[in-house]
């Protein structure tokens, strides 16, 4: 057999410097986020942008404000309403926050039983965070109504245990509790499912190993499944922290910061301040000052919360 | 109580657009729209296609509705003509404007609440484009749109000739809107003169120019049953604090309280908040603009406010807007102050029970106090022309048009006092008679008082409204949370926040 060996020859020509830039791996990834920068940079880091002048501006609507430095701030500093919001805003997420993880927690350890009907009701939960939260802002409203609460109805006309309607939303404390029962009961699904997703993750033997050796149900929640649901549960909480924080349509739509400011929340003192008032740049020096808070909340959230198990990996004991 | 509670669940569900969205400041007076399902789906008799020209989302929710007005005028020529004969008119020498060629116009208003508002304008505009080929788009924008909409139309200098405005905006757009003291001359030469309200809002602040047109105002009296007040031994609310206290603890002792909102409703709190300082003599600000809230007269009005606030059906710093025609509907209060859309609701319910209650319903003209005049304002909306429009002269032409008794005279005696008119001709028109339980409305704009008072119109004032300033002061001294002195002092600081710096 006479073999011929050709002579292997690529010829390549010299690349073009479009197709050397192209095949530069820091350019091509550069290339590829770019999209997604510019998404970030006109629809977040513009708006943050504006509000941040806007807050060292007097624009009303209407008139295009000058720049005057911190002077929202000094004024809203002397400002009682404000910092009355502050105190609610603080008040309503934390007592809010821990009432929907305590309930969201174990409606989540109850639905990860074996029960008939289990998907049906698993969905059923989810109805407070599907309905948009205007609607059941609304409902709540009907039901914290002085003259037509439906509550008020059971207690005082059918079952005749009270002679008086209650006054949910009318006198401070009471308003301020009925506005965190009505945000836990919209949370909870979140919570719930989520955590429920978590829980699943949990495998079974670890459960099994723990019974044999004796474990109570208590030391296998503590030492299995609370451990195990560290992760997911941090970044929950992050989440619900700033949900509730940041929270509006509730309060809007049930009080509107009545009585007295006593239910205001920082976002709904903006808007109000900004949209309906039209002073613009008040609204967003408060909008501005919410910044801090959130910032510190996730940040307590992802170092306090999540730092063995989630940020560092497992076996970091 | 279940019958009550039921029946208010009906009134409001057949009855309203959208809960507690009020944003633009109409005192006392609701944006309640009576229909019900089953007129919805009846068709507009005449009229349709000029209507669904132009129409949002949930203006074609409600657009059936319109049948009730048409129910009530059939044929809109024919008592077009009627109307017009009953307002006296002076001879003055016509005003013509000189229409631009090829002009079009473009016109941004609030939206209507009760739907021949709405029918009237349209049926109006297509009136003057075959009268003078001149194409009018109008569009209805919802109240809490209205300011910031037209605060993009005067900073860009573009979209509509014309808004018909909320009370202070001619005064914020002064430099961007046209003169229009020579319509103004004319109108109220021909109308037997402006109300004084319309002076107020119509004008340059502190100059005679005129800078824009009052189309109407909305107001909102007392408004109570009859027979309840019959009860307790009275025909007519006494119109001095105490008679009126009296009044209340009567109500209260019979188990028929009065109520009225002290919460965060935007127009109802506001509109009792500025009663009860108005008739105690007390002002937010002075003649020339600074605070004047610190003052013994408030200190008496808060006082006052304590009183009354005790004889009230419990809840009220909780009501929104709607609140006290609920519970008004529901037989829960006796006595509110309120708009004509309460009226208008129950009397128009196909409900027999609201219907009866209605004939037993009353209105009345604020208590006065201390005040000469009844201490009450109203909502008023301004036509603007703005400098940006190539068509100045049509625009003039097209509110001159609106204003004259031809087209006017239908459009208002057909919002039944949902709208009282600037021009004091109008007030002899016989449906404010026909019906006398719409009289107080007749005289909405004939008043001194103005969000404000008695300083210059700014937004300064939009901006204290939109706080609950004044609601706040009252509310918390009213139910013993803060002393008189103290939120007076409060209250006056907040304020000069905006004045200070408009």
């Amino acid at each position: 057999m006479d073999a011929t060996v050709y002579p292997l020859t690529i010829t390549r020509k010299p690349d073009s410097w479009l197709a050397r830039l192209f095949d530069n791996k820091s350019f091509l990834a550069f290339l590829c986020m770019l999209p997604t920068a510019g998404l970030l940079l006109v629809f977040l880091t513009y708006p943050l942008g504006l509000g941040l002048w806007l807050a060292m501006t007097d624009t009303t609507i209407g008139e295009r404000g000058k720049f005057i430095g911190l002077e929202n701030f000094e004024s809203l500093w002397d400002d009682p309403v404000f910092w009355l919001s502050v105190f609610n805003t603080l008040f309503y997420t934390i007592v809010a926050t821990a009432g929907k993880f305590l309930l969201g927690l174990w409606l989540a350890l109850l639905l990860n039983n074996h029960f008939p009907f289990k998907a049906f009701i698993r969905a059923i939960v989810l109805l407070p965070w599907i309905v948009p939260t205007v609607l059941s802002a609304i409902a709540w409203w009907w039901i914290y109504s002085p003259q037509f609460s439906i509550v008020s109805y059971i207690f005082v006309d059918v079952l005749h245990w009270s002679d008086r309607y209650f006054d949910f939303i009318g006198t401070p404390w009471p308003a301020r509790w009925s506005l965190i029962v009505a945000n836990v009961w919209r949370a909870i699904p979140f919570v719930a499912i989520t955590l429920l997703a978590g829980l699943q993750t949990i495998s079974p033997s670890l459960y099994e190993a723990a019974l044999l050796d004796g474990a109570s149900p208590f030391q296998q929640f503590r030492r299995i499944t609370l451990p195990l649901l560290m992760p997911i549960l941090s970044v929950v909480m992050t989440l619900s922290v700033l949900f509730t924080f940041s929270d509006f349509q509730l309060v809007y739509a049930i009080t509107r910061g009545g009585p007295f400011n006593t239910t205001h929340l920082m976002a709904t003192l903006a808007f109000q301040r900004a949209i309906p008032g039209s002073q613009l740049g008040e609204g967003a020096a408060i909008a501005v000052a919410m910044i801090p808070f959130l910032i510190a909340a996730t940040l307590l959230s992802y170092f306090g919360l999540g730092r063995r198990k989630w940020q560092q990996g497992e076996a970091n004991d | 109580m279940a019958a009550a509670y039921t029946a208010a669940c009906k009134f409001r569900f057949t009855s309203r657009h959208a809960p507690r969205e009020t944003t633009a400041r109409l005192p006392w007076s609701k944006r309640a729209t009576p229909r019900t399902w089953a007129n919805q789906t009846q068709e507009h008799p005449q009229g349709r296609a000029d209507i669904m020209a132009n129409i949002t989302r949930r203006d074609s929710l409600v657009l059936g509705a319109a049948t009730l007005g048409a129910g009530t005028i059939p044929l809109i020529g024919a008592q077009a003509q009627d109307v017009a004969g009953e307002v006296p008119i002076e001879n003055v020498a016509p005003l013509r404007y000189a229409i631009e060629k090829d002009a079009t116009l473009r016109v941004l208003r609030p939206a209507k609440f009760i739907d021949p508002d709405e029918v009237f304008w349209r049926e109006n505009s297509k009136k003057f484009t075959a009268q003078t080929g001149v194409p009018v788009r109008v569009d209805f924008v919802s109240w809490e749109d209205m300011r910031p909409q037209t605060a993009v139309v005067a900073n860009t200098g573009a979209g509509p000739d014309i808004v018909v405005g909320f009370s202070s905006d001619p005064q914020i757009y002064a430099s961007k809107i046209h003169d229009m003291t020579d319509l103004a001359d004319y109108l109220g030469k021909k109308y037997g003169g402006w109300y004084d309200l319309a002076r107020v809002y119509g004008r340059k602040w502190g100059t005679n120019n005129w800078i824009s047109i009052p189309i109407g105002g909305g107001t909102g009296p007392l408004v109570y049953r009859k027979s309840w007040l019959k009860e307790v031994g009275y025909d007519r609310i006494p119109d001095d604090h105490q008679g009126f206290l009296q009044v209340c603890q009567k109500l209260q002792k019979a188990g028929h309280p009065w109520g009225m909102s002290l919460g965060h409703a935007l127009g109802d709190a506001n509109g009792y908040a500025s009663w009860l300082l108005w008739s105690h003599n007390a002002m937010l600000t002075d003649e020339k603009g600074k605070i004047a809230l610190d003052s013994k007269e408030t200190q008496d009005a808060l006082k006052y406010a304590t009183e009354l606030h005790k004889t009230m059906i419990p809840g009220t710093l909780t009501w929104g807007d709607p609140s006290n025609n609920q519970a008004y509907a529901a037989g829960s209060i006796s006595l509110t102050f309120n708009g004509v859309s309460l009226y208008y609701v129950i009397k128009n319910s196909p409900d027999p029970k609201l219907k009866e209650m209605a004939a037993d319903t009353e209105h009345q003209e604020v208590p006065k106090g201390r005040a000469t005049r009844p201490p009450r304002s109203a909502t008023p909306i301004n036509a603007m022309v703005f400098k940006h429009t190539k068509f100045p002269n049509a625009a003039k032409a097209y509110i001159q048009f609106l204003m004259e008794r031809e087209q006017y005279g239908p459009w208002l005696s057909n919002c039944i006092g949902y709208w009282s008119q600037p021009l004091k001709a109008y007030a002899k028109m016989k449906f404010w008679t026909a019906d006398p339980k719409l009289a107080p409305f007749a005289a909405a704009m004939d008043t001194p008082y103005y969000d404000g008072y008695k300083g210059p119109v700014t937004p300064a004032s939009a901006a204290v409204t939109a706080n609950y300033v004044l609601v706040d002061m009252f509310a918390s001294v009213a139910t013993g949370n803060a002393m008189p002195q103290a939120a007076a002092k409060e209250a006056a600081r907040q304020a000069k926040r905006y004045y200070e710096k408009a």
